[in-house]
């Protein structure tokens, strides 16, 4: 499928707009997203991600702004720029009364799949969707896991350049769930772009490279989670489990750059840093030269949920 | 072209595993027009058979004639002489002789003729014949009554003739004899009823015709409002992300719905030909019509569709079009017999036009098709058109 990524950005977007009457849907969104990268677009129930993404699949007509996929123009009427993108949409979107190889076979058809080429990558699609051995099988006789599996490989079947997955995972079960976290995983490790929508915290912190915080049709803040948490100023905490000479470890510690505070505790020394992950090294070799003999470590790391909360006073589930 | 064939085929498809489409495309109007086949149609192969019962109390010459090429001459009937007037009584009245069931001891009427009947008739007075009914059987005594009135009418006939005949020369002729001679003239002009009797569909076959029209409004259904069940299912999202147009989505429903449609009369009209031996007449005509029908359903169906949310909505909104429609145009019983303005109405209904059309080609050349299928065409055409624009409208996820 030949692609136009010249800046490679598989996704531009930019100030895009909808109405719906009176209220507005969608307000100035903009953001791309690169071959490979895995942008997640993140905000709370009618904050505007179906919106934007139903502009950005060519299912919607904007009322501004312009939408380029592989450097064609997107509108419900542009086959071209359709043919680079794959959608899963939120809700199941297969035919009940075909089986799995079925509707993988209708819909590659309408993406312009024919022959050999059609059916080994129907093949090729049940393998990475594990339906293999259910292809033959009514898709209304599935688990709800294996129907999301499904949903997502429809999106999947042409090779699309750009993967839109809208709440790929709601009402999944733990173990379905994981899987098709795996999957997109695995998809964009092998240079897709994918564009997914989630109101699952832990998930946009697992998928994706770069997140856009969405509520009321605009994007409040870009970048990735640790932009983000930066951003609004959130620390990682370290808690210390230690005996020795706490006072000196804390003074120790508190120099070390990145570390904003250091504290003696009852159990031990308390730290505020800017990055846990990479300071944690550190702040056990400087405890153990300071005589601070640490028992355990405890990190909470600044996570969306917090930043989502500072950006839009609500909390993202809601 | 051919992506509206790929949804076309996997409408079919689907179809073709949904039971209730069988029910409602074949199973439903074959078991109706059975029915009407079978149980309601008695005209079919019908022979008109029915005893009447003479009291001569004449015994002339007129009143043997009368018995002779009146009541034997008619098709079907059976004549049994009695002596006496309680003799008759017994055969036709309960009251009289409430035992006189058994076989061949009843009678449908009784035919009383009095004494000086036959001169009665040969002079200028009344005439009394009395007919008494079976009310165990009213149509056969219906119809002694009508052989009755139909002899008294001849008979008046007959009178002014003779009258005249004497006026004319100036003397009195043999009114017997006279009055022979005139019922053995021929009459100067004969009346041709090509409206009723030949343009009629036997019993069987309007049936038929009439459950393939009815039934058709349901099963094109199963076409046209999948395009929102496809929006329901969510799927309709999906077919809306491809690089496909919104008319080749439409034109897909349009194949399967005309698909359907066509198979499902085709279905019924082969299975009364061989079952019931239904004479739905010129192939190609049939063809015509079935063409024009389907095509006319399809619009309907498309309009009432274009203005509803669901398939569920649309599907109840497009059936009580049909049903509507089909009693309109007549597809249970005949309502251009009940004159007026509802036999006027019924020109508003598709289903009218396509059971005139084969009442007409029953009767007619090929020609007689073109109008009932410019019609429906038409009908199909402009609803279907206001309908596909509306559905086109609607075509969001």
């Amino acid at each position: 499928m030949g692609s136009d990524l010249s800046n490679g950005n598989v996704l531009e977007c930019s100030d895009i707009r909808k109405t719906f009457g009176d209220f507005v849907a969608v307000d100035g969104v903009g953001f791309h997203i690169g071959a490979g990268e895995t942008y997640g677009l993140l905000g709370p129930n009618g904050a505007g991600k179906t919106t934007t993404i139903s502009i950005i699949a060519g299912l919607l007509e904007r009322d501004g702004g312009t939408v380029l996929i592989a450097g064609e123009a997107m509108d419900p009427e542009a086959t071209a720029a359709k043919r680079h993108v794959g959608l899963v949409p939120q809700d199941l979107a297969i035919y009940p009364d075909l089986d799995a190889r079925e509707n993988l076979r209708f819909f590659g058809r309408l993406y312009g799949l024919r022959g050999s080429e059609l059916d080994h990558r129907v093949d090729e699609v049940l393998d990475i969707i594990e339906l293999r051995d259910r292809a033959n099988d009514r898709s209304d006789e599935y688990s709800g896991g294996m129907k999301r599996r499904l949903n997502i490989g429809i999106g999947l079947l042409h090779h699309p350049t750009l993967l839109i997955l809208d709440e790929p995972t709601v009402g999944v079960d733990p173990q379905s769930r994981n899987a098709i976290l795996e999957s997109v995983e695995r998809l964009g490790e092998e240079g897709m772009a994918v564009l997914y929508t989630t109101h699952y915290m832990e998930e946009a912190e697992r998928l994706c490279d770069r997140i856009g915080i969405i509520d009321h049709g605009t994007i409040k803040a870009e970048g990735t989670q640790r932009d983000l948490v930066q951003l609004v100023g959130q620390r990682d905490r370290v808690r210390l489990v230690a005996t020795g000479n706490l006072a000196a470890g804390s003074a120790a510690l508190g120099e070390l750059p990145g570390i904003d505070d250091a504290a003696v505790t009852a159990q031990g020394i308390d730290l505020i840093v800017e990055n846990a992950h990479d300071e944690l090294p550190e702040i056990l070799s400087v405890a153990s030269r300071t005589g601070v003999s640490v028992g355990g470590v405890d990190v909470d790391t600044a996570n969306l949920e917090a930043v989502f909360l500072h950006l839009t006073g609500r909390a993202l589930r809601e | 072209m051919e992506t509206a064939w790929t949804i076309a085929t996997k409408d079919l498809k689907e179809r073709l595993r949904d039971r209730s489409a069988y029910i409602v495309g074949i199973v439903a109007p074959l078991a109706m027009a059975l029915i009407f086949g079978f149980a309601l149609n008695p005209l079919k192969n019908y022979e008109f058979s029915a005893t009447y019962a003479v009291v001569d109390l004449d015994q002339s010459e007129v009143s043997r004639l009368f018995i002779d090429d009146v009541l034997r001459a008619a098709p079907g009937v059976e004549v049994l002489q009695l002596a006496t007037t309680e003799e008759g009584m017994a055969l036709v009245d309960k009251e009289v002789n409430p035992f006189a069931e058994p076989e061949g001891t009843s009678a449908d009427a009784l035919f009383i003729i009095p004494p000086e009947f036959g001169t009665d008739v040969q002079s200028e007075r009344e005439v009394e014949l009395q007919v008494v009914g079976n009310q165990s059987a009213q149509s056969n005594a219906g119809i002694a009554v009508a052989l009755a009135r139909g002899y008294a009418g001849e008979l008046t006939s007959v009178r002014v003739t003779v009258a005249t005949i004497e006026t004319l020369l100036q003397k009195e002729v043999d009114r017997f004899s006279t009055g022979l001679a005139v019922l053995s003239t021929p009459y100067p002009a004969t009346l041709t009823d090509v409206t009723a009797d030949t343009k009629q569909l036997d019993g069987t076959t309007f049936y038929a015709a009439g459950m393939a029209i009815f039934f058709l409004f349901f099963t094109v259904q199963f076409g046209i409002t999948s395009l929102l069940e496809e929006r329901h299912n969510g799927t309709l999202a999906r077919l809306l992300a491809a690089p496909i147009s919104k008319s080749s989505i439409l034109a897909g429903k349009a194949i399967s719905a005309f698909l359907i449609g066509i198979v499902s009369v085709a279905v019924l009209m082969v299975t009364t030909t061989l079952v019931l031996e239904a004479d739905w007449g010129n192939p190609l005509g049939v063809a015509l019509l079935v063409l024009a029908a389907v095509i006319s359903a399809m619009g309907i169906v498309a309009l009432v569709s274009s203005y509803s949310r669901t398939a569920e909505q649309a599907a109840t909104m497009a059936s009580m079009a049909g049903v509507i429609l089909g009693f309109l145009g007549g597809t249970f019983f005949d309502v251009a017999q009940a004159g007026g303005l509802i036999a006027s109405l019924r020109f508003v209904s598709p289903h009218a036009w396509f059971m005139q059309g084969l009442a007409d080609l029953s009767a007619g050349d090929l020609g007689v098709v073109f109008l009932p299928v410019v019609v429906m065409l038409a009908f199909g055409l402009v609803t279907g058109s206001v309908g596909l624009v509306g559905l086109r409208r609607g075509m969001r996820p």
